[in-house]
């Protein structure tokens, strides 16, 4: 109070000065003297003076001491008028602490609040982002009905603001619009639409919040958004993160059907049921039909999980329960590791997340029990922290680590903390009922602690004991003789009265005992605590029926203590228990009973977590914390039978570019990619349609689809094992040899085809290939590809594989054709889709895929996809010569297609071919180095006849080094030690993308990540096709079609990482050219340029 | 979301408030009072509580409690992972977050809040976004702003804001461009009676603390990424590349801060550094006991083991202490029963000591308990991770680089 005097003086003082100087000597002399008496009144007087001058300074120093007395919860509501007259000012900071005032007080003085509205209106034009920002945030702030016309107003305009700060802003101002007049939440929804469909990761959390706060069961708002929204996620700040993944399962929980089916398979990657499946149980397979997750839901799962690795808790949390409610049950591991981890974190932190593990660990041991020992109690932790490690604990003890828990908890018994070594007494308890095995040991442990020296252990043990010997109480007659012997050191009330009840259920067990026990609590009867009262007359009671002779006295005696006890609860059962022992006149019928009813055997208590019942709410949630429904809780629903349509999701119509959003992708895909597809329609008319088959694997509609797929896995079974005895298998003869069969069965379905509309049709057809591949995490050869590139081989093996694999990626339809696939093939005609159907659902169908495909990329634009199709010669290389070979010589080449089974993976071709004279066994790949290589080796060839050769296909991860991988290539008898050193090319794959994005990308890569040389060029390479040809056969990347003459672009990403790669050649005069490299890797550019040179500089 | 926030200090008095959303009466807070009236130790109280209409969240920190009141269903993480940011701001703009500090600077904790939340939801909560929309005092700054009467306050939105890079703002200049990074490894223990151990772990972080111009994007690699079994990372990391390349691809925030957290995989086994035998005992028959601590080194490495002390949580019924320590002071706080015993360097030759006869309130019934938290650092172990080199793309100039590694205990503790 001193310090503010002294502060108030000074200020006054000034003021005083300030006064002075303009002249009013009258005011100078009040203002000191406020400053000299000053009251709390007074002191205001002295601030709005302050206000009232005309220097900043002044004016800034009383706004700051208005702001501190807000602070500390003080009222200073009577400066309204004086304060609001500077909202205008120019100084930011004194105009920051108007609005800071302004917000508090406006509802109290709405009247004069209005006199600053004009200014916020004008400020809202204002060429400034941020003063646009504030000025709506601090009128969406003042809590103004009248105003509310104005605010609706001003969010509609801000949400269509340039900048994405103003329109984050707009989003939170709808929510202090909707608090503040519900009714206007139609208009609201309206602009939260708009909102949702910002591409800004800056809007993406606050529109999600406000969507969760005006509307929550809209879903259907979310439907268009729901890819982006995931694919964004890893951007979006981390608040905004914690609010989408939470919608998003709710989301998720309606759209999807459940993962949690019977043995179902889910995971994509699991190579091994394929092959099995297509080798031998191929029928078994089609029956059982497993279920297969929705590409959506699968993109969901996929998006979170790096945020598993987030530095905010709340993030790691959130991401951890949509992995509990949404992820198929073997995945869920994955969270656990980083729950533990979030164990350091602060108390308050940690409370949380043991209280969802508590809830995760009753019905999932397996997750945590790896990480036991973590949830050791320390004697530092607070008292709420140990009980729920000690429920943790007790809820994963099994009979494999039950003796190392009990150990545990014989050290926490014995803590200071009484509270918590009771509580660990029930957790032994509970483990005794849960366990078998441990019940005798616990309970001799429990009656050791009988004659511990501390009341309240000794209390509950007793406690417990109790509930244990009612589970099995034959045998225990000397537990409670010892139990009677305590009795007369015990004092706690709950104690006595479980000894006693204990006694009287099992008195007919120490007929010598009980009755002296009566006699003592017969002595003592006034002074006992009621609850033992009451035992005491139970126990009474039932002596008197099994022992009558001995006890009718002391049973007499105690009724009539009872009968005027104080307590009426006593009395009551007093009257009660003597009608119903003491035969008289009255009693009536019931009096024959009076055995039964009380020495009936009772059912034992079931000892169960406290936590049992929680996980009915969603985890994380408040609701769960508190284990009661919080305001505004969001049940969870339980997943539908039958998943809704999974094309509301698909985005048909391409919004027209805005200014500030990245491009959207499919406008200038489907322009490059158009040649393509025309050759493709071209050649399949040509060819009497007979590349419909592969058509009709990615873009027919989903029903059909699903399907044909089936067919052509059987069939490229037949035909690709053909092929590859034939030692000359070719991925472009089987692959019509398969259309070739399926046009004998689909003729109906290719006329059908062609009278779809055909903007539709080409973009389903090109996107069909790549995506379908991404949406899989596999990447399947793409079968338009594979036209053009002839020389491309194929093994039963992986033909059937990405056939299979691309059935994966198409979940949905697979589960809801379950009844038609029974029908046999010839009937096909009869079950194809109706008319009406058709085009639509492969309209969308392949929308979706567009929609995928920039899931690997996702924080990349749009705009550029990765394609497949790569032209020039394939070079094939050595691996293993004949003669060190004992016989078995194996050649490789890159197909330059993405590989199968994983995307980061860079698909390898291997020849194997037997030049000995006797067959070989069991061809396999054996130690691979660097230990950590991944390889996706091919499966084990049987056999190998003489002179037979066969085509298997690998995959190597090489992580994007030139770095050889080395292995081993063994045979029955032999093992070879073999490498592949793979080109710096061949660690990429193409990119498709326009001139634009290509100078976009490469005004990103500049400085370091720039390489470049002049190179004189061969006089044969200086025509366009002859450059490209020279490119691609040195690397894979892709052509990107180019305006001008003496520009030459091609780009590529690494496989492994998917970082860009653009390589630019600029011919200049005289056959010397620049070529430029641009990517993050410099270490792959530079070596790009060196082989790129030489190719070029070749003649 | 978050409605208000109630700043309270250790004996119960509120002494900030601020309302993102409607104003909610102080009243509110009795029922916090209630629960940590019940709770005694201030630890222990529950951090979310259930009130007719509302609900309370609150945290505990440098003997403050932040209280929030929340109105509707939320994450608790969310909030209190909130609250926890605030108290880290405040002590990054001041230096410490105690009750002093912010009621001298309440006007700018106050505009701090006002910024780090818009109706309820997180808005601006980036250190580096925050310091250029208000910016930290310094003596200086207090000293040019009086003289010229102009502002903390920022005038532009600051960049970090909009841009990629939320987290670092734009236009830094620095004359000697340096980047610091401490690798510091904690290993949480539990020891038991006889010495053997219960639980050991190794967590590490690594503190950076970057002054460098520009926009540098920096790439930090690791000998050994393989021992890192668990991580998490500042925002500023790419992630893929980890994934990927096991090296983190980062352009950092200006100043100080977490780069990452991890820790460090459970197969290998942790080498505790020290011994201890310990004997501790209570006479039923007299009110006094005796005590005797040796320490001695174990798996050290050839390295010195520095700042270790002992603590000791005593019995409430130890009334005093009459101890010799052959190395080293202690002291005895006879409120709290905390039996410290600084020791300093470890000295393997003569091993210290500690030992003597407690005086007890008559004779203690109950066993007595006590921990022990040891505290080492300067210690490297063998299975310590560590940094193989930092490169710079994006600048020019060249850094001054610069690594140290330290090895201390974390929650280390001896059960008797």
């Amino acid at each position: 109070m001193s310090t503010s005097a002294l502060y108030n003086d000074q200020g006054g003082a000034e003021a005083a000065v300030e006064a002075g100087q303009e002249s009013t000597p009258t005011s100078s002399g009040t203002g000191a003297a406020f400053g000299l008496f000053s009251t709390d009144f007074k002191k205001n007087e002295d601030l709005k003076e302050m206000l009232e001058s005309n220097k900043e300074s002044l004016k800034l120093e009383a706004m700051k001491r208005i702001v501190g007395l807000i602070a500390k919860g003080k009222n200073s509501s009577e400066l309204f008028p004086a304060v609001v007259k500077n909202v205008a000012s120019k100084n930011i900071e004194l105009k920051k602490l108007v609005y800071v005032y302004l917000v508090r007080y406006a509802e109290e003085q709405q009247d004069l609040a209005l006199l600053s509205i004009s200014t916020f209106q004008r400020a809202l034009k204002d060429p400034n982002q941020f003063i646009r920002a504030s000025a709506l945030r601090v009128l969406s702030s003042i809590r103004v009905p009248i105003i509310v016309p104005i605010m609706m107003l001003a969010i509609k305009e801000a949400a269509a603001d340039l900048s994405p700060y103003v329109r984050k802003t707009s989003a939170h101002a709808i929510q202090k619009l909707y608090s503040l007049d519900p009714d206007q939440k139609e208009q609201l929804i309206e602009v939260i639409e708009k909102l949702l469909k910002d591409k800004s990761t800056l809007v993406a959390g606050s529109v999600v919040m406000a969507f969760e706060e005006v509307c929550p069961d809209r879903i259907d708002l979310i439907h268009k958004n729901y890819r982006k929204l995931c694919n964004l996620l890893v951007d979006v700040e981390e608040w905004g993160q914690v609010v989408i993944i939470s919608m998003l399962t709710r989301y998720a929980r309606t759209q999807f059907t459940s993962p949690w089916t019977e043995g179902a398979t889910f995971d994509e990657n699991n190579e091994k049921t394929f092959y099995d499946s297509d080798s031998e149980e191929k029928k078994e397979q089609t029956e059982a039909k497993p279920y297969i997750m929705d590409p959506d839901h699968r993109l969901l799962l996929r998006n979170t999980k790096p945020l598993l690795q987030s530095r905010n808790t709340a993030v790691v949390m959130s991401v951890a329960q949509l992995y509990w409610h949404l992820a198929p049950k073997h995945e869920v591991n994955i969270v656990t590791k980083s729950l533990v981890r979030l164990l350091r974190s602060h108390r308050e932190v940690q409370f949380i997340v043991l209280q969802n593990i508590a809830t995760m660990s009753i019905q999932r041991k397996g997750m945590f029990e790896p990480f036991m020992k973590s949830f050791y109690v320390r004697s530092t932790d607070a008292t709420h922290i140990k009980t729920l490690k000690l429920e943790i604990l007790t809820n994963l003890a099994n009979e494999a680590n039950i003796s190392t828990i009990l150990r545990e908890f014989q050290t926490y018994v014995k803590s200071q903390d009484k509270a918590f070594a009771a509580a660990t007494i029930q957790a032994i308890g509970r483990c005794a009922t849960n366990i078998s095995e441990v019940t005798d040991t616990c309970l001799n442990g429990l009656v050791l602690l009988l004659s511990n020296r501390d009341e309240t252990v000794v209390a509950e043990s007793v406690v417990v004991i109790k509930k244990l010997l009612q589970t099995q109480p034959t045998q225990h007659s000397e537990i409670i003789k010892h139990m009677a012997k305590l009795f007369d050191n015990i004092t706690v009330p709950m104690a006595r009265a479980s000894i006693l009840w204990l006694m009287g259920e099992y008195c007919e067990r120490v007929p010598k005992i009980a009755p002296d026990v009566l006699r003592k609590m017969a002595k003592t009867f006034t002074a006992e605590e009621d609850i033992v009262k009451l035992q005491i007359v139970n126990l009474a009671a039932k002596l008197y029926l099994t022992n009558s002779k001995q006890t009718k006295l002391l049973t007499q005696y105690i009724l009539n203590l009872g009968k005027y006890d104080q307590n009426y609860d006593i009395r009551d059962r007093t009257r009660f228990i003597r009608q119903l022992i003491v035969p008289n006149e009255k009693s009536g019928a019931l009096n024959k009973y009076a055995r039964r009813i009380l020495l009936a055997p009772k059912p034992a208590p079931v000892l169960e977590s406290a936590f049992k019942d929680r996980d009915r709410f969603q985890l994380g949630t408040l609701s769960h914390s508190i284990n009661s429904k919080a305001t505004g809780y969001q049940e969870l629903s339980d997943w539908p039978a039958v998943a809704p349509d999974q094309s509301v999701r698909n985005v048909e119509v391409i919004e027209p570019v805005k200014e500030w959003a990245p491009l959207v992708g499919k406008t200038k895909k489907s322009k490059s990619d158009d040649k393509f597809y025309s050759d493709d329609e071209e050649e399949k008319e040509e060819e009497g349609s007979a590349s419909s088959g592969n058509e009709d694997s990615s873009s027919s509609s989903e029903e059909s689809d699903s399907e044909s797929e089936e067919e052509s896995s059987e069939e490229s079974e037949k035909t690709s094992t053909d092929s590859g005895k034939s030692s000359s298998g070719s991925e472009n003869s089987s692959s019509e040899s398969e259309s070739e069969q399926k046009k004998k069965k689909k003729t109906k379905k290719a006329p059908q085809k062609k009278s779809k509309p055909t903007a539709a049709d080409s973009d389903s057809d090109e996107n069909g290939n790549g995506p379908v591949a991404q949406a899989s995490s596999s990447s399947p050869e793409s079968s338009s590809g594979s036209e053009t590139d002839s020389e491309d081989d194929s093994d039963s093996d992986s033909l059937a594989a990405q056939k299979k694999k691309k059935s994966d990626a198409k979940s949905k339809p697979k589960v809801e054709v379950k009844s038609k696939k029974e029908v046999s093939l010839l009937d096909l005609d009869d079950f194809s889709p109706a008319p009406t159907n058709a085009p639509k659902s492969s309209f969308l169908s392949s929308s979706l895929l567009s929609d995928l495909e920039g899931l690997s990329l996702s924080n990349i634009s749009s705009t550029m996809q990765v394609t497949t199709p790569s032209f020039g010669p394939v070079k094939t290389y050595e691996l293993l010569h004949h003669m060190t070979g004992k016989g078995l010589s194996a050649k490789y080449h890159f197909p330059r297609q993405p590989c199968l089974y994983e995307p980061s993976m860079v698909a390898v071709q291997v020849i194997l071919t037997n030049s000995s004279d006797h067959s070989l066994e069991e061809i396999h790949i054996g130690e691979r180095s660097p230990a950590g290589l991944n390889i996706h080796c091919f499966n084990t060839i049987e056999r190998l006849e003489p002179e037979a050769s066969v085509t298997v296909s690998m995959g190597i991860d090489f992580s994007d080094s030139t770095q050889a991988a080395n292995f081993q290539l063994c045979t029955k008898e032999n093992q070879f030690s073999v490498s592949i050193q793979p080109a710096v090319g061949e660690l990429l794959m193409p990119s498709t993308m326009t001139e634009q994005d290509f100078t976009k990308e490469q005004g990103k890569l500049l400085g370091m990540n720039e390489t470049s040389a002049t190179i004189t060029m061969a006089t044969a390479n200086t025509s366009s096709q002859a450059i490209s040809k020279q490119v691609l056969s040195v690397a894979n990347v892709g052509v990107v079609s180019s305006s001008q003459n003496n520009f030459h672009r091609f780009a590529g990403r690494t496989v492994s990482s998917g970082a860009l790669v653009l390589v630019s050649l600029e011919l200049k005069e005289s056959s010397s050219a620049l070529l430029t490299i641009n990517t993050e890797k410099s270490v792959m550019a530079s070596m790009l340029l060196r082989d790129l040179k030489q190719a070029l500089t070749q003649a | 979301m978050i409605h208000s926030l109630f700043l309270i200090n250790h004996s119960g008095d509120i002494f900030l408030e601020k309302h993102w959303k409607s104003v909610i009466s102080r009243s509110v807070c009795d029922y916090f009072f209630e629960a940590r009236e019940k709770a005694v130790d201030p630890e222990n109280v529950p951090p979310v509580l259930q009130t007719p209409h509302h609900y309370l969240i609150s945290i505990y920190r440098g003997k403050l409690f932040f209280l929030s009141v929340i109105q509707t269903e939320v994450a608790p993480l969310f909030v209190i992972e909130f609250l926890h940011r605030v108290a880290d701001t405040i002590q990054d703009y001041f230096g410490e977050c105690s009750e002093g500090i912010i009621k001298d600077n309440i006007v700018t904790v106050y505009e701090l809040l006002e910024e780090m939340l818009d109706n309820g939801f997180p808005l601006a909560t980036e250190s580096n976004v925050l310091k250029e929309m208000i910016r930290p005092p310094t003596i200086l700054r207090s000293v040019v702003n009086t003289l010229t009467g102009s502002s903390n306050v920022g005038d532009t939105l600051p960049t970090g804001q909009l841009s990629n890079v939320p987290w670092r703002r734009a236009g830094v200049k620095y004359t000697n461009n340096e980047a610091y990074f401490d690798v510091i490894e904690e290993i949480d223990a539990i020891l038991d009676k006889s010495g053997t151990t219960v639980f050991a772990e190794i967590q590490g972080v690594i503190e950076a603390c970057v002054r460098l111009t520009g926009m540098p994007d920096l790439t930090l690699s690791f000998m050994n990424p393989r021992l890192l079994d668990d991580v998490s990372f500042h925002p500023c990391v790419r992630f893929k590349r980890w994934e990927s390349e096991r090296v983190l691809s980062f352009i950092p925030p200006d100043g100080n801060f977490t780069l990452m957290n991890y820790h460090v995989s459970s197969q290998n086994l942790v080498a505790i550094p020290v011994y201890v035998k310990q004997s501790i005992s209570f006479f039923e028959t007299g009110p006094c006991g005796r005590l005797d601590i040796t320490i001695g080194p174990k798996q050290t490495m050839g390295k010195t083991v520095e700042n270790m002390m002992v603590t000791i949580h005593m019995p409430k019924a130890v009334l005093n202490a009459n101890l010799t320590a052959t190395q080293g002071t202690y002291t005895y706080d006879l409120t709290t029963k905390v039996l410290v015993w600084d020791i300093g360097k470890l000295n393997p030759q003569k091993l210290p000591n500690l030992r003597g006869s407690l005086s007890t309130q008559l004779a203690i019934s109950g066993n007595p308990r006590y921990i022990m938290t040891l505290k080492l650092s300067q210690l490297m172990l063998v299975d310590c991770l560590k940094v193989s080199r930092l490169d710079m793309y994006g600048e020019k100039y060249k850094p001054f680089k610069g690594v140290k590694y330290l090895t201390k205990a974390g929650k280390f503790q001896v059960r008797t």
